[in-house]
C-alpha cells in the first residue's frame, strides 16, 4: 500500500502543461491526497475555470497514480479553493527564474508597484496588456531594463 | 437561484464568450485581439463549470439543444461586428454580470471563483468605458443596447442595481425567454461539429 507522503512525492514529478518549468504541486493546484487501502483520491482545483490543461493534468495524475501500483480517483473542484497564493515559495523562484513574474499576494493585486521585473528587479515596469497568451497571465514592461515580460495574474 | 435560472446565466456565458471569439485575429488592435481571445474563454470555462452543476455531460447540455431550449438573454446573441457597439455590450454584460455573480457567492463556492476571474473583465471593459464614454458613437451604442442589458437581469433589485449603476432610465426590456436572430446563426455554427460528428469528433 503507499502512503500519501509517497503520493504526494510522485505528483510532484508533473510538469505544469503550460509552464513546464513548475509542477503541479508547486503550482497548488493539487487539494488533497486521500489514501484509502489500493485507492488514491487526490482533488484538482483548476487555475482558471477555462484551463484548457485540465484534461492533461487528469491523465497525468491518473498515470502517476497508476505507476505507484494504485487506483486513482481524480476530483475536479471547482471553488474557490486555488488562488495564487498556493503557489510555494520554490514554485514563484522557478517562474521567476523562467522570465515569468510570480503573482502578487491577493491583498496587494492592484498596485502597479508590487509588479516586479524578473529579470533585472526593477518595480519600474507599466501593465500593457492584462490578457496575455494564456489565462492566467498579463503582459508588463519593465522600464528598468526595457524589457517585456509576463506576469503570472493574481487570483 | 433555481436550475432554470442557472442554466440561463450559463448560457449567457456560453454565447457571449462564442461571440467575444468571433474578435480572434480581426481585433483592431493587437492588444485587444489577445484579450477578446482570452475573456472569450474564461467566459465558455465559466458556462462549462455551470453546466456541470446541471448535467454530468456538459457538451451534450451545451450544444444538443434545440433553439427554443436555450435561456440566454437576447444581448448575447447580438451578432455585432462594430467596435463601439461591442464594448458596449462587454461593459453593460460586465456591470449586470458582478450584480448577479455578487448576489449568488454566498450559495454557491463556484461564483466565488468566477467572480476573481471576471475581475479582470471588469477592469477591461471600465478602461475602455473611461476611454470611449464621451465618444458619440460609444454613447449611442449603449443606449441602444440598454434595454437588452435590462433583460440579462430579473426585474427588481438586481435590475434596479443595474439602473442605479449604468445612469441610465428604466425602460422596456428585452427580456430573456425571447431570442433574435442571432441565436440560430450562432447555434448553427458551434453545433456544426456535434451534428457532423454525433458519435464525437476525433482530433
Amino acid at each position: 500500500m503507499v502512503t500519501a507522503e509517497q503520493v504526494w512525492e510522485k505528483l510532484d514529478e508533473i510538469p505544469d502543461p503550460e509552464i513546464p518549468v513548475i509542477s503541479l504541486v508547486d503550482l497548488g493546484v493539487i487539494r488533497s491526497v486521500d489514501v484509502h487501502e489500493s485507492h488514491v483520491h487526490v482533488e484538482l482545483t483548476p487555475t482558471f475555470l477555462g484551463c484548457p490543461a485540465l484534461d492533461a493534468m487528469k491523465r497525468a495524475l491518473e498515470d502517476k497514480v497508476r505507476e505507484l501500483g494504485a487506483v486513482p480517483e481524480i476530483e475536479v473542484v471547482n471553488d474557490d479553493s486555488w488562488g495564487t497564493d498556493k503557489i510555494t515559495a520554490a514554485g514563484r523562484e522557478k517562474l521567476r527564474a523562467a522570465g515569468l513574474a510570480p503573482p502578487a499576494p491577493r491583498l496587494l493585486q492592484l498596485q502597479s508597484a508590487v509588479h516586479t521585473c524578473p529579470y533585472c528587479g526593477s518595480t519600474d515596469t507599466a501593465l500593457e496588456n492584462l490578457f496575455g497568451p494564456t489565462p492566467c497571465r498579463s503582459l508588463r514592461y519593465c522600464n528598468g531594463c526595457s524589457q517585456p515580460f509576463e506576469q503570472f495574474k493574481t487570483i | 437561484m433555481n436550475e432554470r435560472e442557472l442554466l440561463g446565466l450559463a448560457d449567457d456565458e456560453l454565447i457571449i464568450g462564442w461571440r467575444d471569439s468571433e474578435w480572434t485575429g480581426i481585433a483592431p488592435l493587437l492588444e485587444e485581439d489577445v484579450a477578446f481571445s482570452s475573456i472569450a474563454q474564461n467566459e465558455i470555462g465559466h458556462a462549462r463549470a455551470l453546466y456541470e452543476l446541471l448535467s454530468d455531460d456538459a457538451d451534450a447540455l451545451a450544444f444538443d439543444r434545440s433553439l427554443d431550449e436555450y435561456r440566454c438573454a437576447p444581448l448575447v446573441e447580438l451578432k455585432l461586428l462594430d467596435w463601439a457597439h461591442t464594448i458596449a455590450r462587454r461593459w453593460l454584460y460586465e456591470v449586470a454580470d458582478e450584480i448577479r455573480i455578487s448576489a449568488l457567492k454566498e450559495s454557491l463556492p463556484l461564483a466565488v471563483k468566477i467572480d476573481r476571474e471576471e475581475t479582470y473583465h471588469r477592469m477591461h471593459a471600465e478602461m475602455w468605458h473611461e476611454r470611449l464614454r464621451n465618444a458619440p458613437q460609444f454613447r449611442e451604442a449603449v443606449e441602444e443596447l440598454w434595454p437588452y442589458a435590462l433583460g440579462l437581469l430579473p426585474a427588481g433589485e438586481q435590475r434596479d442595481a443595474l439602473v442605479s449603476r449604468v445612469g441610465l432610465a428604466h425602460v422596456e426590456a428585452v427580456e430573456r425567454g425571447t431570442h433574435t436572430d442571432g441565436l440560430p446563426e450562432i447555434w448553427d455554427e458551434m453545433t456544426m461539429v456535434r451534428r457532423s460528428a454525433p458519435a464525437g469528433a476525433q482530433w
